[in-house]
């Protein structure tokens, strides 16, 4: 790696560290576990780096193979990932709904 | 560069920038799920820029694994229910690690010699954090799920035998870094990392799985970082902090809510030496009938509810609700109070609770509330033990010794809902059964609380 680009990297790397932390530590306990679930979608971003090896020029079937497996999993975490955190946000609501909502959910209970 | 690279490279910048926003916007539930769409438009965005801008030539695996990994995502996204939560985040980290040690080892198979020592040292972090992390991670969610058991495995010399591991694994990083070219160093370093992710998670009691869930998250979102070190991609080192440090303040965070250091939840082997530890509260536990527990609720002014783990078994998070809102429409003022390393991971009881309808204005912090118990009427506990249990506070030899806890001993009285008489999964004696002020009301929570919500209907 030229010196350039690692010291720019570093420089993300720090930046989005301290970023990360200021950021991060306004999260209220009430959304941890999304926020769990949403910071594992995210970094479901690996992702790129599956399809890449999945596909790209260059690359001899077993890498593809691995790809394939990699692009599997990175998947399931960006689609399950967001899909579930989106379901778990739904949830928080302020004031209980009006009764029609109740309702159903005193029926999904049963 | 091309024109395609210069889109894909914005399209990663646009991810970045989304991914942070929607973070920042998770700081409160209002403007949360909004920021989630942002974080999947930074997702889709950069996934299209880099199937436009990687130079792609075969498709075939690419379209097999996004369709495989859309339909099981989407199936555990609608299926999973809240209370399996924390086995499914254990399981996102394996296989958001798994991807990372993956493509490492694509990287090393195609492209070791031209990796410098820079890159190389960084595969070699993404390869150790990645493979201990998808099995440390698989052992977590197999525990949570109870296919093995949640106590500690432990056995003579494990420190030992994991430092040997630790130590082993380590030499094969420095060798690999100085010969590239030894494939079979290489691939011994990944096979170590996979053995030592299930060492070091199998002594780990379930109480302290918000801990190892935080740094396992943690792990993962670093080894993402380390393959975009390795890449060259900045949009990898940036949603890999982000994931990085998350996880690490999640896990200082349990840490102080457990006053022990991260050390001591890795290689201390909770609940080992219990027998002499446990404080001597002897004495009787008065047990309560269904009815003077509904009268004492019915009648009280303030009462809070303090729920654990037993909730989430006992899938009670509807049944409390739904006494609560009884309590609620008779006048009494309801809360809940929630401890930071109530349930298996962080926020858990938050999220059963909302699913329940509950709303987080009736949610509480352990700070908030703490105040709050001497005036209350009746603090109802569901399932919880070691986070309400007053030896913390009292005790010096505790082995939970200066551990924070939900001080529901100074409400007027206190009804705990337990399963049965055992103790809790610390295996620690809780004094707070003994008090006077407490009367116990066995049985399944579920149960219990449904039976309480019919009889003070009867009131």
């Amino acid at each position: 790696m030229n010196p350039a680009v690692l010291i720019a990297s570093v420089y993300v790397f720090a930046l989005a560290a301290f970023l990360g932390y200021q950021v991060i530590s306004r999260v209220p306990p009430l959304l941890h576990t999304p926020l769990m679930s949403a910071t594992n979608a995210i970094s479901g971003i690996s992702l790129i780096g599956s399809l890449v090896l999945a596909g790209a020029k260059g690359y001899p079937l077993p890498a593809h193979i691995l790809g394939f497996v990699a692009v599997t999993t990175a998947t399931v975490n960006v689609v399950g990932g967001f899909g579930i955190t989106d379901r778990m946000l739904k949830m928080f609501r302020k004031k209980p709904d009006a009764k029609p909502v109740a309702a159903e959910s005193k029926a999904a209970a049963k | 560069m091309t024109l395609t690279t210069y889109f894909m490279e914005a399209t990663y910048l646009v991810a970045s920038i989304l991914f942070i926003l929607s973070l920042k916007m998770m700081s409160h539930p209002d403007t949360a799920r909004r920021g989630m769409f942002l974080a999947e438009g930074g997702m889709f965005a950069a996934i299209v820029g880099t199937l436009i801008g990687a130079h792609i030539v075969t498709w075939t695996w690419i379209i097999a694994g996004l369709a495989v990994g859309s339909i099981i995502g989407a199936w555990m996204a609608v299926t999973v229910p809240m209370t399996a939560m924390p086995q499914r985040t254990a399981l996102s980290h394996a296989f958001g690690a798994l991807a990372a040690a993956l493509v490492g080892v694509g990287e090393f198979m195609v492209n070791i010699n031209e990796l410098g020592p820079v890159k190389r040292g960084a595969l070699g972090f993404e390869i150790m954090l990645g493979a201990l992390t998808t099995t440390g991670s698989l052992i977590a969610a197999a525990k949570l799920q109870g296919i093995i058991q949640g106590k500690p495995v432990q056995f003579r010399g494990q420190n030992f035998v994991n430092a040997s591991i630790c130590l082993g694994m380590t030499g094969c990083f420095v060798y690999f870094w100085i010969h590239p070219e030894a494939s079979t160093v290489f691939y011994t370093m990944l096979g170590l990392a996979f053995v030592f992710g299930v060492m070091l998670v199998i002594p780990i009691g379930s109480a302290d799985m918000p801990v190892v869930m935080s740094l396992l998250n943690s792990y993962a979102g670093l080894a993402a970082a380390a393959t975009g070190f390795v890449l060259g991609n900045n949009v990898l080192i940036i949603a890999g902090t982000l994931d990085g440090f998350s996880g690490f303040i999640l896990s200082v965070l349990m840490c102080k809510a457990m006053n022990r250091s991260i050390t001591n939840v890795l290689f201390g082997g909770f609940g080992a030496a219990i027998a002499e530890a446990s404080s001597d509260a002897g004495g009787v536990m008065r047990e309560i009938s269904l009815d003077d527990a509904a009268m004492q609720l019915a009648f009280a002014n303030r009462v809070i509810f303090v729920p654990g783990y037993g909730l989430a078994t006992a899938q009670a998070q509807h049944a409390v609700r739904e006494l609560a809102e009884l309590l609620e429409e008779r006048g009494v003022a309801v809360k809940f109070a929630i401890h930071p390393v109530a349930g298996r991971m962080p926020g858990h009881m938050n999220v059963l609770l909302a699913e329940a309808n509950v709303p987080y204005s009736a949610l509480y912090e352990m700070e908030q509330i703490n105040p709050e118990f001497s005036s209350t009427d009746v603090a109802v506990v569901i399932g919880a033990n070691d986070v309400v249990n007053p030896d913390a506070r009292d005790n010096p030899k505790s082995l939970i010794a200066g551990m924070p806890i939900l001080e529901v001993d100074r409400a007027k009285s206190v009804i705990v809902l337990k399963r049965g008489q055992g103790r809790g999964f610390s295996g620690l004696e809780n004094p707070l059964f003994f008090k006077s002020c407490t009367s116990m009301l066995y049985g399944d929570a579920k149960s219990s609380l449904s039976h309480l919500a019919q009889a003070v209907q009867h009131v």
